[in-house]
């Protein structure tokens, strides 16, 4: 039974699909670009911050003559963060003809999205889905945003070139892919490099009291620790590592960005993250002509600060621009091949693609200095 | 420091949180014997009403510490209340419908919490500093272990010595006797609750000071780990809990240190097992046989 209604729907999605082909190559005015977003429930947030950026993108695109001479249609639907809707939402921009897709914003339905859009051969670009088995092994699905991995091994290689430090001490949460992906490929890349990991200790999503192992740390006196994990539980390490005698200062990837304004204006706890550097996809404060313009645009569009989301979804359409161009049409095959050779320079930074389609890019340094965040570097990890 | 003596103290600091939730439990439980599973939950109050005074102490510039005395005040008032609103209608109910009633008042408290004030966690500034002393202990450390012995003695004296405590004891050996003696068991009851509500907003401060995040749920693991550590000890005696809390602190710590951190919970969980299968009565425990 399950079997007879996913052969239907494949069979819809395919017809409707022949049909969007169909549909721009006939209409040939305009480009159809399809965009998919949580605008309402629970990650809306990042939805909203995401598609504002591509948006804004199009509309600086089309007020510069558009793509190929052609100006870009941008039709955005809401999917509500759920793969059923994801799905449902993607057929009806099949249906109404889309050239290219960016989107999804988060894992679970991007997921879900591109296997349909594979089997479409659409070309689609998620600005911020991190999950590893997104594009692996799919030619058309590409990625903005670096997976979760890719961090730790940026940072392992800032930690040996940049800050010239050896010995470092790893503290990961074990219930997080996240943490754990970050951590694995930092140990294999610090290994590699001839840094020396210390000791690696564990804690679990639940756990408040840090201090045994932060004492395990402390004996091995390492000169850095890297945390991967999100702000609220860095709030939590970082001040009973101080107490605990901790001398080390911290790195971490892209979950440290909103630690001071977890922290609010308390002192004592801002003073336990002073000097710790993390990833990011970009910073406000980079003085990059590329960035100042973008930030400004959206400060001065949406009265509000763009943040990540909104960069990477910025980028993507940008990218999907230089694509096309660059393959000269809005065939999909030739876009996709485009996009695979291709070497971009956006306002997150200079991405070229891998064999999986995950990019291969620059990634931003935030240091902590003062109680504030301050661009440190762009590291480019060629 | 030696790496031993360290692991040591930060076994007996959580144990000491522990113990002083555990006190909670048991006190409710050898009176009522209800399991109350809303009082990790009264922790979760105490705590968020002292980060909403909090400011206040500051701008005043007195100590934040104070802000025990708004928790104390309004952990000990909803403790009675939960106990008259939904304790005391079930009381002739089997035992069954006052736990579930317990989990209910402990999902409603966590809730609320979450709708009127938010999900995310807030942050909490450093109430005893935590500045190594002479002799490697953090003040706050110091503290936590030193009010949780004396408030153990002071309740331990308070149940032996006084008129009101005693009264506690009567109740809690023989409710009708003790009601045909001429105690006011409702009154005794809710004193019960008073003090381990009372309890539970000190605990709350030292839960603040030393970990400076709260959040909604917060109360539920701790809440959890603190019943564990009054089954160890005996459910329904006072040096049981404080003896059960420390023993599981310092389980928790060097199964962290020494074997893993996965492995802390498993073991803690593991500790009530082997208690029950072996001495259900738990170590300080009365065995008390069923009549026939």
């Amino acid at each position: 039974m399950r079997k007879k209604i996913l052969a239907t729907v494949m069979a819809g999605a395919m017809i409707l699909s022949g049909c969007g082909g169909a549909g721009s190559n006939g209409g040939g005015d305009k480009i159809k670009v399809g965009g998919l977003a949580p605008l309402t429930g629970k990650v809306a947030i990042y939805g909203v911050s995401a598609s504002n950026g591509t948006k804004l993108a199009f509309e600086e695109i089309n007020a510069n003559g558009g793509i190929l001479g052609k100006q870009v249609e941008f039709i955005l639907e809401d999917e509500k963060g759920e793969v059923v809707d994801a799905k449902n939402a993607y057929g009806k921009l099949v249906s109404e003809g889309i050239d290219a897709l960016i989107g999804d914003i988060t894992s679970g339905p991007t997921y879900a999205v591109a296997e349909d859009a594979e089997a479409d051969g659409i070309p689609m670009i998620t600005p911020t889905g991190t999950q590893f088995n997104i594009t692996e092994g799919r030619t058309n699905i590409f990625r903005v945003c670096y997976t979760d991995p890719y961090q730790g091994e940026v940072l392992a290689k800032y930690m040996k070139n940049n800050l010239k430090k050896t010995k470092v001490a790893v503290m990961k949460n074990t219930s997080s892919d996240y943490s754990n992906g970050v951590a694995q490929k930092f140990e294999e890349e610090a290994k590699a490099l001839g840094l020396d990991v210390v000791v690696t200790v564990s804690y679990g999503d639940e756990d408040k009291d840090f201090k045994a192992q932060l004492a395990q740390i402390n004996e091995k006196k390492p000169e850095l620790i890297l945390i991967p994990d999100y702000y609220e539980k860095i709030a939590l390490i970082a001040p009973q590592a101080r107490e605990a005698g901790v001398e080390a200062k911290f790195i971490g990837p892209d979950g440290w960005d909103g630690i001071l304004q977890q922290f609010g204006g308390d002192e004592a706890s801002l003073k336990t993250v002073e000097g710790a550097v993390f990833a990011n996809h970009y910073s406000q404060a980079d003085k990059a002509e590329k960035v100042q313009n973008f930030v400004k645009a959206y400060k001065d569009k949406y009265n509000e600060d763009p943040t990540a989301f909104s960069a990477l979804g910025y980028d993507a359409a940008y990218l999907l621009k230089e694509a096309m161009e660059k393959a000269g049409t809005t065939d999909k095959a030739k876009v996709v091949e485009a996009l695979k050779g291709i070497d971009f320079d956006g306002v997150t930074g200079r991405l070229k693609f891998d064999d999986n389609n995950n990019p291969i890019k620059d990634i931003t340094i935030i240091k902590i200095e003062n109680g504030d965040y301050i661009f440190d570097s762009v590291v480019n990890n060629d | 420091m030696n790496y031993f003596i360290t692991q040591t103290i930060n076994g007996l600091s959580l144990g000491s949180i522990y113990a002083l939730i555990a006190l909670g439990y048991t006190m409710v439980y050898g009176i009522v014997q209800l399991i109350n599973f809303a009082h990790g939950d009264i922790i979760m109050v105490g705590a968020y009403v002292s980060f909403f005074t909090i400011p206040t102490l500051q701008s005043m510039g007195l100590p934040l510490w104070l802000c025990i005395i708004p928790a104390l005040i309004i952990c000990t008032l909803l403790g009675v209340v939960i106990e008259r609103l939904a304790y005391r209608p079930l009381r002739e109910s089997p035992r069954i419908a006052n736990l579930i009633t317990a989990i209910g008042v402990s999902l409603l408290l966590q809730n609320l919490a979450m709708k009127f004030i938010g999900t995310e966690s807030k942050q909490i500034g450093v109430i005893f500093s935590k500045q190594e002393t002479a002799i490697g202990i953090s003040p706050n450390t110091i503290i936590i272990i030193v009010t949780t012995i004396i408030l153990t003695l002071l309740l331990q004296a308070f149940m032996k010595r006084t008129r009101t405590g005693k009264s506690l004891v009567a109740v809690s050996e023989d409710y009708v006797a003790s009601k045909l003696c001429g105690i006011n068991v409702d009154h005794a009851i809710s004193i019960t609750f008073a003090i381990g509500s009372a309890l539970a907003a000190v605990a709350a401060l030292f839960y603040i000071s030393t970990y400076q995040q709260i959040n909604p749920t917060m109360g539920s693991l701790p809440g959890i780990k603190a019943f564990i550590a009054a089954v160890l000890g005996g459910i329904g005696s006072i040096p049981g809990a404080v003896i059960g809390g420390l023993i599981l602190g310092i389980c928790e710590i060097f199964t962290r240190a020494y074997i893993s951190s996965q492995l802390a919970d498993a073991v803690v969980f593991g500790i009530l097992i082997i208690v029950l299968i072996f001495k259900p009565a738990g170590l300080f425990g009365k065995n008390v046989k069923e009549k026939v």
